[in-house]
């Protein structure tokens, strides 16, 4: 479905993608895993062609889409899905108008017609009722599970997640979690999720992916992460603050530091 | 040699943005202009810029013709010549105060709050999400914007002049005791119509640089608490500069 091929790239001199390849596959939940800084957020954004890598291809259904122009980019915009960080909800518009302005945008459907997607949109999320409320008065488990509603109202083939459980109680990443799940199943869409959250990644991937300052250091499905020998990626899913992931920034000697000033 | 090149930098970097302001200001008109049109975000923002400013218009016009009345009786009575009061309340406030003030105070009002919402956007992913959803954001937020200041502008600095004449008749003519009819025939007989059509050329100039300034700005506002707050400050500093500046090269011109 989404192939990322040799992608390389820098922000000044700070690395977030080097010689990155990698491969979504149709229909199934891919988690790409990495710290702060690994260079995660910025490929998604790549890939849904927000931002443009140095170098390197991102073919999304057999087209590049870091070569689009930006009408060609749009057209495919409407294929794709994306559950922001924040949920990203207009803060001047109610719930229904949130879930209906991509429908009024880019269909002529009806009002009734509108009216009922969205009830259906709603119910996938579970939030059925919430239509007159302002995204202010909802908490932000309940902002997310809208944002994913308008994500997939327009029946993308992709949605992407970027960061969905960070700043979420354990139950509501739970709700999450499985609304990934279900979504992916019942609407046959693929999903990919951009996650720092590692239990939450094992529960929902088919396939880990994991960045490391812009490489990737590992890829395969949660068993063989879970089992991968590779201290690097232990260290990732144990959490350990020190190891080949070092914990200070430089590797300039503390005392030497210190003295020498 | 470093003050020379910091010198340079500078002048680099003051000449880039305002050619990328020229580009997105080009680009927002070009966008408007082109279907689908969004009347109702039009009409939207012209009750947020245009009739949602008409009351602080009312009360800054309101004084401003009442202390010029005051002002020109007490120059004007020097000379013997209060009877031509009523032309000089007129002609500062539709040729120069009613647009300068006019623009200046939507700046403040309106202008910092387009910024702040925009830079808030910004924040809170609402643009990028915008190019989600497949839909331009400058088209969807920044044109009606531009569009809106054009048509709001012109009609308050209207109501800005009316209110403001009127405010000098009450302390000229009611307070102060100027002849009426000389108050209102001096006003008639010295007013032309290329007064108030350089009124109206301001007003339209300063709409469009008010909401050019203050978008231009927040939509490189850094997507930060305080990029967004130093956005706010920034825009309405330079635009408020920019207003008096403008006003000099506008009259200069029409003169």
């Amino acid at each position: 479905m989404i192939r990322v091929e040799s992608l390389n790239n820098k922000f000044g001199h700070i690395t977030t993608a080097n010689d990155v390849s990698c491969h979504f596959e149709e229909k199934k939940v891919t988690v790409l895993l990495g710290g702060s800084g690994s260079g995660k957020s910025t490929l998604l954004k790549q890939m849904v062609g927000l931002g443009r890598p140095d170098s390197g291809s991102i073919m999304f259904d057999g087209r590049d889409i870091t070569k689009l122009a930006r009408k060609e980019l749009y057209e495919l915009r409407k294929k794709m899905g994306m559950l922001f960080q924040g949920s990203a909800l207009f803060n001047s518009l109610n719930i229904y108008e949130n879930i209906a302005f991509p429908l009024r945008e880019h269909t002529n459907l009806s009002d009734s017609v509108i009216k009922t997607i969205i009830k259906i949109k709603l119910e996938m999320v579970g939030l059925r009722g919430v239509e007159n409320m302002m995204p202010s008065q909802l908490s932000g488990g309940m902002t997310k599970r809208v944002g994913l509603a308008r994500a997939i109202v327009l029946d993308p083939k992709v949605v992407f997640y970027d960061e969905p459980t960070s700043g979420l109680d354990p139950i509501a990443s739970g709700v999450i979690d499985k609304l990934i799940v279900d979504l992916n199943k019942k609407l046959g869409v693929t999903s990919i999720v951009v996650s720092h959250d590692i239990d939450s990644a094992f529960r929902i991937a088919d396939k880990l992916i994991i960045l490391f300052y812009g490489n990737l250091i590992a890829e395969g499905t949660p068993e063989e992460i879970k089992n991968s020998p590779d201290p690097k990626v232990r260290q990732f899913i144990t959490g350990s603050p020190d190891g080949p992931i070092p914990f200070t920034l430089t590797d300039k000697d503390f005392i030497e530091d210190i003295l020498i000033d | 040699m470093e003050a020379i090149a910091a010198l340079g930098r500078g002048t680099l970097g003051t000449v880039q943005i305002l050619g990328r302001s020229a580009l997105f200001i080009l680009y927002v008109l070009y966008s408007a202009f082109i279907p689908p049109y969004r009347f109702s975000k039009v009409i939207k923002e012209i009750e947020f810029i245009g009739a949602k400013s008409f009351l602080i218009i009312l009360v800054t016009s309101l004084f401003t013709g009442m202390v010029l009345a005051l002002q020109g009786y007490y120059t004007l009575s020097k000379f013997g010549a209060e009877g031509v009061l009523g032309s000089a309340v007129a002609l500062s406030i539709i040729r120069e105060l009613g647009p300068v003030l006019c623009a200046l105070m939507v700046t403040g009002r309106a202008g910092s709050a387009i910024t702040a919402e925009i830079g808030i956007m910004k924040i809170t992913d609402q643009v990028p999400a915008l190019e989600m959803m497949a839909v331009e954001p400058i088209k969807f937020i920044i044109s009606p914007k531009v569009i809106a200041a054009l048509i709001s502008l012109p009609i308050l600095t209207a109501f800005f002049d009316l209110v403001g004449i009127f405010g000098g008749f009450l302390v000229g003519v009611l307070m102060l005791g100027v002849n009426e009819g000389s108050f209102f025939g001096e006003m008639i007989r010295a007013t032309e119509f290329a007064d108030i059509y350089g009124g109206l050329i301001k007003s339209l100039a300063f709409g469009f640089l008010i909401s050019w300034i203050a978008c231009f700005i927040g939509y490189n506002a850094k997507a930060t608490t305080e990029g967004v707050s130093s956005a706010t400050t920034n825009a309405v500093v330079v635009t408020s500069l920019s207003i008096l500046v403008i006003d000099y090269v506008i009259t200069s011109v029409l003169l």
